[in-house]
């Protein structure tokens, strides 16, 4: 690790104030990415900004009848939440479905969404990579490339995000609460990361020094539910391709479906129009298959990852499936 | 607490000196014993234990959360070592392997280890034990394979998890009064 100094904030204000005057500030919570990329210099911070001990770790109702997530509550605490339990199991099972029982006591939930690709070309430093150094070039475009995107990718960049919990927030349609040195304001979940573009260093669409505060569950919440993740062992692994499903039926037909697909972009990959398509219509095997076969229409494999194409496909029907299985 | 914050000058926060530093005062508080260290910011929390008290009990394995070697407990709650700065670490209680025994008393982890012989070469058991009592905190694992998911973070190079995973069971069972 180089050198950094540190600053540990007690409040927002504190938090906001200090890494907006530091010169390459960063902030730091459960520290399990961050530390790990500075221990192999991909970042190289010259200041820390320790959020730990600020109040933002409850888990509450809010007035509209959905739940806000505090950006400081661990994953591990977030997912065993009674709530979470009860109203958003496909969250809960996102979680638990990441990482291991230690990294999930570590982990935030404010973290969870800043994760940055585990592209192994990311990672060296040896190795060109768009996303690490600018225009350096994509190491995985012709490289070794099996656990990379085939959806949204662009010339500059192939990388896929990690997280689980943000492909299960994704699907339900939370919204992000942030602040900074403009005030606070909220993002759709579906507008908080963003795909590579030319310009594969930004994950997201924040500002650096923009503070996450909470993340907000709305009152819609649905019985049943899968999240299956398919990785190279049956634990702490990271997905190959992963699918959050959520459905409801009325009168033998779908009444409501939403689903986001890990593992195979620069985001949670969600596709609404695919989605408003399959509504009224019965929860077939087949239907499902069509489902799959939009959504994964405009992918497109590389040299070792064309597998993924059709896995996601067959995980589409299988995560729906188990989902309408569920009691 | 709030001690802990005000320690520089009364301001809102505790600043440390920029880079590079001088060493910075931090107060750890392991197996129920303070321990005032002068280090650097980056110095991590496993570090802190192995090259600057002396607990090498804890073990660096990865040293990048991938293997739970490191693993203690910090109020409790089972975390990677290598994963965390020690300054980020004030104020709480952390516990080590060398923590878990009452003198010649091993903890009942420790003896059903050494019972069901769930190791070999022993370099992951630390951690192993450790994961294992702060599953045991967390009270969600109820079969063996609730215990195979929630030990996950725990490689054994030896490949010694049918024993490990025995002495787990016989002390979950005994913890139930089986």
């Amino acid at each position: 690790m180089n050198s950094f100094s540190y600053l540990r904030a007690v409040n927002v204000a504190d938090a906001v104030e200090d890494i907006n005057t530091k010169n390459k500030a960063k902030f730091i919570a459960g520290g399990t990415n961050i530390l790990d990329l500075m221990k192999v210099n991909v970042e190289r911070p010259e200041h820390l900004t320790d959020l730990t001990r600020l109040p933002l770790t409850e888990i509450q109702n809010t007035e509209d009848g959905g739940l806000r997530l505090g950006a400081l509550a661990t994953n591990a605490v977030t997912a065993w939440n009674e709530q979470v339990q009860q109203r958003y199991p496909l969250l809960a099972k996102a979680i638990l479905a990441g990482a291991s029982a230690q990294l999930r006591n570590m982990a935030t939930n404010g973290g969870n969404l800043f994760q940055r690709t585990r592209c192994y070309y990311f990672y060296d430093t040896a190795t060109p990579c768009n996303k690490r150094e600018p225009g350096s070039g994509c190491s995985a475009i012709n490289g070794y490339n099996r656990i990379h995107a085939v959806l949204g990718t662009s010339e500059h960049c192939i990388a896929t995000h990690p997280s689980d919990m943000c492909v299960a927030l994704a699907a339900l349609d939370a919204k992000v609460n942030v602040t900074g040195t403009k005030g606070d304001w909220v993002v759709d979940f579906a507008d908080f990361h963003r795909l590579p573009g030319d310009q594969p260093e930004l994950d997201n669409n924040l500002q650096p020094g923009d503070l996450v505060t909470s993340i907000d569950l709305p009152a819609k919440t649905f019985s049943k539910v899968q999240y299956l993740k398919l990785r190279d062992r049956q634990s702490y692994a990271f997905a190959i391709v992963s699918v959050a499903a959520a459905i409801e039926l009325e009168g033998g037909t779908i009444k409501e479906i939403q689903m986001a697909l890990g593992g195979v972009a620069h985001k949670p990959w969600r596709d609404k129009s695919a989605e408003a398509m399959m509504i009224g219509k019965t929860p077939t095997k087949e239907n499902f298959r069509l489902l799959a076969e939009t959504v994964l229409a405009t992918a497109k494999g590389y040299s070792y990852n064309s597998f993924k194409i059709e896995l996601a496909k067959r995980a589409i029907v299988r995560a729906f499936t188990e989902a309408l299985q569920a009691v | 607490m709030s001690g802990i914050f005000k320690q520089a000058s009364g301001s809102h926060a505790t600043t440390l000196a920029p880079a590079p530093a001088e060493p910075v005062k931090v107060r750890l508080k392991i197996n129920g014993q303070e321990h005032v260290l002068n280090i650097a910011p980056w110095v991590t929390l496993l570090d802190a234990l192995r090259e600057y008290i002396g607990f090498t009990g804890t073990k660096k394995g990865c040293d990048h959360g991938q293997c739970g070697a490191c693993t203690v407990l910090v109020d409790g709650i089972r975390i990677n070592s290598c994963l965390t700065l020690a300054v980020m670490r004030e104020g709480q209680e952390i516990t080590t392997i060398e923590g878990l025994a009452h003198s010649e008393d091993l903890h009942p982890l420790q003896k059903a280890f050494i019972e069901h012989d769930a190791f070999q070469c022993g370099y992951c058991t630390p951690g192993q034990i450790c994961s294992a009592v702060g599953m045991f905190n967390e009270g969600k694992a109820n079969t063996l394979d609730d215990i195979k998911e929630q030990m996950s973070g725990n490689i054994c190079r030896c490949g010694a998890y049918n024993n490990i995973n025995a002495a787990i069971l016989q002390v979950k069972g005994e913890m139930a009064g089986e």
